[in-house]
């Protein structure tokens, strides 16, 4: 990367740290590893114990992994899951980039509502978002029924490998758009300026100077979206694309039982590997300085845009946003026909699955918000320390709490789930009951399975703050206490933003580790309820307004925290 | 918080409410496990609940796999009543696992058998409630714009004119699909009935992960047919989708079931549950639109819709086969793998020989060719070969024992998975060679 040369200077090992730690942060490192190893580790490792285990005699081997290897559809199905990872990071890009750049960029009328657009599609229930994109692009949706009368042509747009990148690529490309634009907004402009005023502008200026700049968060967004993609289950069933890894641990667990060690030896596979693309992610961005030092200014300079630009600008926004919000549209109209069957649209309208669902369902909501909010609390908060502990101090393996908590995104929520069961559901409360059937267990759940999230913001967010600063703060007799809270923290303030939203939002709709954990529908969040309502005919409808309900929620609680990230920063620069 | 403090509060009240009226009528929540969906528990919850002022039903949705090993984990603290499913089998698996108590109802009119099945396990563990059979749906619109004729029998399914246009669940995944497989099996033997199965599985669109994924493409319009169990397809009428059905004559009817759970927290809750369900007043509801399932009380048929079948009089239940549910027990696993191995893993290539088999055939029809016709078949019988015999399936020690994950340590589940899906590979190579060689001696 000849680019990064022009501002890197290799950072030395950061420098003046004295002692190794403060005993503060042992005891939150203390705090976190025990969170960890209740919550991750051990009920995990109950579970995975079973890829390492004969299958007669419990005796421990490595004839399962012989075996998965041996056998050509895993093999067949590792090499689909690498390609389909990698080609949804690379379309992710083509629609996260221009979104980003534009937005930050540019004097831009609408810009918050651009960027919370952006986010919607992170808040497709996994369920909701396949069925609406089947009604729309499927070999029988509205596009290939009307290209059908047209032109006579079927474009399989849904079909096997294509099908999912398309869908894993709308879905979860806004990753990729919030820590791009986190970074690109916490960018000095002088460095900007400084290319400038050495003849630097346009292209050049973005490709060798913007864009390397902002590349902690563009790699943490594109190694989420990889991740992601390598580990999901549900779009590619739901495509009935099994040939993939994540499918087929799914299906062995589910259809052979918890005894075989096949869907555990995947389990075990999509674990490492997911720690080794985080690795490379790590290494990527290793051994450079991505901190600037001056905060006042932050983000690059808007300027306006007019004519032929602004109309450019306009439209390549406008393809895009209509391209991956189409699932949502989708999901509205049937939320609102009676039936759509075999038809370009619904054969009528009404309103009465929005009723249903506020009469029988109006608990789901509140759960939702209230699991949802505090699971995000809880990865930011630990997403934090952990950033502040990876990056900040010497604590020799310090490394290992941050491969730690990110191999949580490696573990399918079906192995969590029946991990916390094993773990917990004989430990019972005073009064008898369970303490896997209490509410907190889902809240656990999701704050474990979104934590990687919030840790790759807040991650972002420190390496670009100037270690000098917190330095200067203790140079004038602030302790490392009083550093983090008043320097540290309000300077990672977007970033922590855009950890908690981008946990808060995918918790609001994740299903595969509730699915597993819920015992009572009244504890029940919306996205369980959305899957209940899907399972009949007549289901579809209210199904469709839960998810329509479910999208607005986080869509309202996205752009309230825009609006407040905005604030913020102006008041800092303008102080 | 205030939603904390409120639910303090209701576990409170009920804790009350339970110790105080646990000696008179059956009270409190009923929990129970289930694969149906809210279409069909809603209306029977607030019928039973009208019906039982003091109960109160917790439906707890999920399905019949998951649901089982739900049961399973949570033994140790069983905190549902009553599990309630379609696939008998579940119920053998629960049975054997001593995860059901038994019980006798106290309701009568139930006769002993619908079709040839017996309603009620024989040792009083779970009990059936509701009928059903399987067949094949489909969407007229879809249909009548691909100019598709309407199959009546499975074979049918294999014709070239449904060519990418069925649909199927897993059996692996769904547990309807798997006793469709098996009546197809036992109505027309090992070897016949896997070389009707593959045959139409060369015509499938998709295999799907769910059995809900079947009705719900058809519905949608994105596949023309489905091979379905009964009230999916009747459901979807009642909810005004353009879709049809028939039961093929190699076909079952089967009970869908309920049983107690071991250690049921609510014992007397889940009793009473159960005599709902089996009242006339329970059967009643199961006529609803949007569940429309066949009752085990022939009296209730009296107040069905028109052109609602009734398997008790109805001519065509009768030549059913009688469904030996041991049997398909013993082989659940073996069956399901085969199924996955020979079938969904390689259906890619399973449907491109397809392919060229229905075009050699359509050109075979305009021109005959013995040595195509003899090619054809050769790649036929390649393609219907079977890795193991009946016997093997369901008796051979070793077979059993690496699907049981048995104690003698010699063999593995994964290891005939390897050795199945390369026999597979190779017969479906040879197959298309002769199905190419076909094709070019017919055009």
């Amino acid at each position: 990367m000849q680019a990064t040369q022009t501002f890197t200077t290799a950072a030395p090992e950061k420098a003046a740290q004295a002692a190794l730690a403060t005993p503060g942060q042992w005891l939150t490192i203390g705090a976190i590893v025990s969170f960890l190893a209740l919550f991750l580790i051990i009920p995990v490792a109950m579970v995975i114990l079973v890829a390492f285990q004969d299958p007669n005699t419990g005796a421990f081997t490595l004839v399962n992994f012989w075996d998965f290897a041996q056998n050509e559809m895993f093999i067949r199905s590792f090499g689909n899951s690498l390609y389909v990872s990698a080609m949804s990071v690379v379309w992710a890009t083509v629609f996260a980039l221009p979104l980003a750049y534009f937005t930050t960029r540019y004097e831009f009328a609408g810009s918050s509502i651009i960027q919370t657009l952006g986010v919607i599609p992170l808040i497709m229930p996994p369920f909701a978002g396949a069925i609406a994109m089947q009604l729309l692009f499927g070999r029988n949706g509205t596009f290939n029924l009307l290209l059908g009368d047209w032109f006579g042509i079927n474009i399989p747009f849904m079909e096997g490998l294509n099908g999912v990148i398309f869908v894993q690529s709308v879905h979860y490309f806004p990753f990729i758009l919030i820590n791009l634009t986190a970074s690109l907004r916490n960018i000095d402009r002088s460095m900007e300026e400084a290319a400038q005023n050495l003849g630097c502008s346009g292209g050049r200026l973005f490709r060798r100077i913007v864009f390397p700049l902002a590349m902690p968060g563009y790699v943490a967004g594109a190694s989420l979206v990889f991740i992601k993609v390598f580990d999901d289950l549900a779009t590619p069933l739901l495509l009935n694309v099994k040939d993939m890894l994540a499918p087929q641990a799914y299906l062995r667990i589910t259809s052979i039982g918890l005894k075989d060690p096949m869907g555990y030896v995947i389990s075990v596979v999509l674990i490492v590997f997911s720690i080794l693309s985080l690795y490379i992610a790590t290494y990527a961005t290793r051994g450079r300085d991505f901190a600037t030092l001056q905060r006042g200014g932050g983000g690059l300079s808007k300027r306006p845009i007019s004519g032929f630009d602004k109309v450019l600008a306009y439209t390549t926004i406008g393809i895009i946003l209509a391209l991956v919000l189409a699932p949502h549209v989708g999901l509205a109209l049937l939320s609102v026909s009676t039936i759509w069957s075999f038809a370009p649209l619904p054969d009528g309208y009404t309103f009465a699955h929005y009723g249903r669902v506020m009469t029988e369902s109006a608990q789901f909501i509140w759960n939702t918000l209230l699991y949802a909010t505090l699971a995000g609390l809880i990865g930011v908060v630990i997403g934090t320390a952990i950033a502040y502990i990876v990056l900040r101090t010497r604590i020799p393996g310090r490394q290992w709490l941050d491969y730690l908590a990110s191999a949580a995104l490696a573990v399918p929520g079906v192995v969590l789930g029946i991990g916390y069961l094993r773990a917990y559901y004989g430990v019972s409360l005073p009064s008898g009951q369970s303490v896997a059937s209490l509410w907190i267990i889902i809240v656990i759940a999701l704050a474990v399975r979104r934590l990687p999230y919030a840790l790759r913001a807040c991650m972002a967010a420190m390496q670009q703050i100037s270690v000098s600063l917190e330095e200067a703060a203790e140079n004038l007799g602030a302790n490392k206490a009083s550093t983090i809270r008043k320097v540290v923290v309000p300077l990672m303030t977007g970033g922590i933003l855009a950890g908690f939203i981008t946990s808060f939002a995918t918790a609001a709709v994740e299903l595969s580790a509730t699915m597993m954990l819920v015992q009572n529908t009244s504890d029940a969040p919306l996205a369980y309820g959305l899957y209940v309502f899907m399972q009949s005919p007549a289901g579809r409808g209210a199904g469709a307004a839960l998810g329509i309900i479910a999208v607005l929620i986080v869509g309202i609680s996205t752009y309230l925290s825009h609006i407040l990230a905005e604030r913020d920063r102006k008041a800092k620069a303008g102080s | 918080m205030l939603t904390r403090r409120h639910w303090l509060h209701a576990l409170a009240a009920s804790a009350l409410l339970t110790s105080a009226s646990l000696a008179q009528a059956p009270a409190g929540k009923v929990t129970v496990v289930t694969s149906f969906s809210k279409d069909v528990t809603e209306p029977i919850k607030k019928a039973f609940e009208r019906a039982n002022p003091g109960l109160t039903l917790e439906v707890q949705n999920r399905n019949t796999n998951a649901g089982v090993k739900f049961v399973d984990e949570t033994r140790a603290n069983p905190q549902s009543d009553l599990f309630w499913a379609s696939a008998p089998d579940a119920f053998e698996v629960l049975k054997n696992k001593k995860l059901l108590q038994n019980y006798k109802p106290k309701v009568t009119g139930i006769p002993a058998r619908v079709g040839s099945y017996p309603i009620n396990d024989v040792d009083g563990f779970y009990f059936g409630f509701a009928a059903s059979g399987y067949g094949i749906m489909w969407n007229e619109r879809y249909l009548r714009a691909n100019r598709i004729p309407e199959p009546k029998e499975w074979i049918d399914l294999a014709k070239p004119a449904y060519h990418n246009h069925v649909s199927i669940a897993s059996p692996a995944r769904s547990g309807t699909t798997h006793l469709t497989l098996e009546a197809i099996l036992q109505a027309e033997g090992w070897e016949k009935g896997w070389a009707t199965i593959k045959a139409m599985s060369g015509n499938f669109n998709q295999i799907a992960e769910r059995s809900f994924g079947v009705p719900d493409a058809v519905n949608s319009g994105q596949v023309g047919l489905g091979i379905v169990i009964d009230f999916f397809a009747f459901s979807a009428q009642g909810a005004g989708f353009p879709v049809k059905f028939v039961y093929p004559s190699a076909t079952t009817v089967v009970p869908a079931n309920i049983g107690i759970i071991a250690g049921a927290p609510n014992k007397a809750g889940a009793e009473a549950f159960i005599e709902f369900l089996l009242s006339p007043a329970g059967q009643e509801v199961l006529l609803e639109p949007t569940i429309r399932r066949l009752p085990v009380n022939p009296e209730i048929y009296a107040k069905a819709p028109a052109g609602f079948p009734n398997p008790f009089k109805d001519a065509n239940f009768k030549s059913m086969i009688h469904f030996d549910v041991e049997k398909s027990e013993r082989r659940t696993a073996v069956v399901d793998t085969l199924f996955d191995q020979l079938i969904t893993f390689q259906h890619n290539d399973l449907k491109a020989i397809t392919k060229i088999m229905h075009d050699a055939e359509t050109a075979l029809e305009k021109k005959n060719n013995a040595a195509a016709r003899q090619a054809l078949g050769e790649a036929r019988a390649l393609i219907s070969q079977m890795p193991i015999t009946e016997s093997q399936a369901s008796s051979d020690n070793d077979i059993v024992a690496a699907f049981r994950g048995g104690a003698d340590g010699k063999t593995r589940q994964a290891e005939f998975e390897r050795r199945w899906a390369s026999f597979a590979k190779d017969n479906y190579a040879k197959a298309k060679a002769k199905a190419e060689e076909a094709l070019k001696l017919a055009r």
